[in-house]
């Protein structure tokens, strides 16, 4: 007797998402996908939406837009700015580049790493905090600079720092 | 009568310490006291270390008020701030401050002057008038008067502007890409503006986002594109929401879509978001990633003029290029020209930035010298300690040390002394800097960015890493730094872009002009366990 092939059933693309974290990116799709190029707008709406980009939206979004799992996976791992994992409930930039360096930034570095115990992409123990490196934030005149969500923060000394994450960490 | 004007800026930099805060407060002072004023978000005036920078209309014109945090509010309205009375933050008028006055303000006429999103303000500061009398042109006539002005890129590589209009003019495009009819040529803004020490984009974008705007259009009529980007890095969340409102209002108002001033011509713009790679301000890369691919550099030729975005012919061009445009054909390409020294014609906004005392953007004319910019303008170091290097032209450009302060600011004349002016940042350093520590952070900064296309930028930059660290060890110096020496020459002349190529001008400089970094006391090697 001939040996049965088990064909086996493609489940569909972005069933492994939590519902709600689907909606959110089907959304992001819908919104974007009559754009040219729309694969960068549509991931920016999902990491808008979702604080980042799920492995299981890859296939979802490879699947709408037309182009393969490879593709939306380079390109999502591509750009520094896109994550692979859900972040604390406040991400903090710190400016790594010259300017912030030249008035005291690898000090201030050293400072957040050790304040927080984590380290750049890491997130604290308590979920409160994700620190994220960034290469300048267009703030060179009054480094060191720190953005705290989307609220840039300029001459912030190690002192400062620990007074903003104190505050963030009051608010939510 | 009517209400007394006061201008509190809106720009990022300022925010950074405190504007809305200060906004804030001026706001609940003058209700506490009866004061019938408004507060007006403008730009920034580029005078950074005075930010909040708070400025009252008087009779005899804006007089500022700064460094104005919330808590300084009260004292100020105590002192007659509505009337421009004296208190120690009372800096005069704005326009009378030194900094400020010795300036040649063409791009950034309206910034910090203006309402951004005001469209009216705008007009009744003469905007929009380049493009009135660019509408009256031919298309060649207006690549004939960029060429004329003699603009060049102020991007970085300075390569003239009016060439590039003029090859995409005449470029025909291909209908190789499905649903982009043929002849669909582009209009592309470089506004990923990542290099570290310059912010004179992010300036205009947030100040006076019409002008890019209208100097987009111009550079639509000039070549026959109907359809524009501007890539924005997403670190400017401020900027993106800046450029979206006015593209709406210019779209509404009939300045940007269908029928541009009632020319029958159109001209749609776009604002997309870049995610973090530096490599993106590469415009090939820039273009990949608006198509929505991987920031990887393409081969040249061809050239975006040629086949740009979605393969068709392409003007990209950064966005102090593009607001450069408008005041050409407000005034005339003859009074752009007549700014500048050699090659270079016109304006450049400087950005001082890092560890400096009077931080901020200074729009001259080319031929200034180094020293006067660092000094005069600047006032040395925040430190109070000596300036001991400083970075011009971002992570790539080179250190340069005392003795080359007094090259003029000028393209041809900085690429003399093996600097390159780019796009305008210098980073000031006091003499506290360890100019190993920062060459290594040059090499390691590659090793992050690299679109990994080709090998001497991201395999090169990596081992200069290790060679540096080796070298500074101590063990066997002089083999490695033959060996530096080798792998710079290795990515300069084998890198597909300028970010393989020019990481060796930053690591070079400092090792040519501050060896003594590199060569400290030789450690004996720590025994292990």
């Amino acid at each position: 007797m001939k040996a049965r092939r088990i064909i086996p059933i493609q489940p569909e693309p972005g069933s492994a998402l939590p519902p709600d974290e689907r909606a959110a990116v089907r959304a992001a799709i819908a919104a974007n996908k009559q754009r040219a190029g729309a694969l960068l707008p549509v991931l920016h709406g999902v990491q808008d939406a979702l604080g980042y980009v799920p492995k299981d939206a890859v296939a979802l979004v490879a699947y709408e837009l037309n182009l393969s799992r490879a593709e939306v996976h380079g390109v999502v791992t591509f750009y520094h700015y896109f994550r692979e994992h859900k972040p604390g409930r406040h991400v903090v930039q710190l400016c790594r580049a010259e300017a912030c360096q030249a008035v005291g930034a690898v000090a201030l570095e050293a400072h957040a790493k050790r304040s927080l115990g984590v380290d750049f992409h890491g997130t604290t123990a308590d979920g409160a905090v994700t620190l994220e490196p960034v290469y300048c934030l267009g703030n060179c005149a009054l480094g060191p600079s720190v953005m705290v969500g989307e609220k840039l923060q300029g001459r912030v000394t190690p002192q400062r720092f620990d007074k903003l994450l104190a505050q963030a960490r009051a608010t939510a | 009568m009517s209400a007394i004007r006061i201008y509190v800026p809106c720009d990022a930099s300022a925010l950074a310490v405190g504007a809305d805060e200060t906004a804030a407060a001026i706001v609940a002072e003058a209700a506490f006291r009866g004061v019938d004023a408004r507060v007006i978000r403008n730009g920034t005036r580029g005078m950074l270390w005075l930010e909040p920078l708070v400025e009252v209309e008087t009779a005899a014109g804006r007089i500022a008020y700064g460094p104005v945090q919330a808590e300084d509010v009260a004292a100020l309205f105590d002192a007659d701030l509505v009337h421009g009375g004296a208190h120690e933050l009372n800096q005069g008028l704005t326009e009378e401050i030194p900094y400020f006055k010795r300036q040649q303000r063409l791009s950034f006429a309206r910034v910090g002057v203006i309402d951004p999103l005001d469209l009216d303000d705008y007009v009744a500061h003469d905007g929009y008038r380049g493009l009135d009398n660019a509408l009256l042109l031919e298309p060649g006539a207006i690549v004939m008067a960029v060429s004329e002005s003699g603009l060049r890129g102020r991007g970085g590589a300075a390569f003239p502007t009016g060439i590039k209009w003029k090859t995409v003019l005449d470029a025909h495009g291909a209908s190789a890409v499905h649903d982009t009819p043929s002849e669909q040529k582009y209009i592309v803004c470089n506004a990923d503006e990542g290099d570290s020490g310059t912010f004179s984009d992010r300036m205009l974008m947030e100040g006076d986002p019409y002008t890019l705007i209208e100097g987009m259009t111009i550079a639509g009529l000039a070549v026959g594109a109907t359809r524009g980007y501007i890539y924005l890095r997403c670190e400017y969340p401020h900027a993106h929401r800046a450029l979206n409102a006015a593209i709406a209002t210019a779209t509404a108002r009939g300045y940007l879509g269908g029928d541009i001033r009632g020319s029958g011509k159109r001209f749609d713009l776009e604002v997309r978001l870049g995610a973090g790679a530096y490599i993106c301000g590469e415009e090939t890369a820039l273009l990949e990633s608006i198509e929505g691919k991987r920031g990887q550099i393409r081969f040249k030729p061809p050239l975006p003029a040629i086949k740009g975005l979605f393969g068709q012919p392409t003007v990209i061009n950064n966005v102090i290029t593009f607001a450069s445009v408008p005041v050409i054909f407000e005034r005339g390409a003859a009074y752009y020209k007549n700014f500048g020294m050699g090659r270079s014609r016109g304006t450049l906004p400087m950005q001082l930035a890092g560890n400096i005392k009077q931080g901020g953007l200074v729009e001259i004319a080319f031929g200034m010298s180094l020293r006067e910019l660092l000094y005069d303008y600047g006032g040395g170091t925040i430190s109070g300690r000596p300036i001991r290097a400083v970075q011009v032209g971002g992570p790539l450009g080179a250190y340069m040390p005392e003795s080359t302060f007094d090259t003029p600011l000028d393209y041809e004349a900085f690429a003399a002394v093996k600097g390159m002016l780019g796009h305008g940042g210098i980073v000031v350093f006091d003499d506290t800097v360890d100019m190993a520590a920062q060459a290594r952070y040059a090499m390691e900064f590659c090793a992050i960015e690299s679109c990994g296309k080709c090998t001497p930028c991201r395999i090169g930059s990596t081992r200069g890493v290790e060679v540096i660290d080796r070298l500074c060890s101590g063990l066997d110096s002089p083999k490695q730094e033959a060996l530096l020496r080798d792998l710079c020459e290795t990515m300069t002349f084998g890198s597909l872009c300028a970010l393989g190529g020019l990481t060796p001008y930053p690591v070079l400089s400092a090792l040519d002009y501050f060896p003594e970094d590199f060569r400290k006391v030789p450690q004996p090697l720590q025994a292990a366990g």
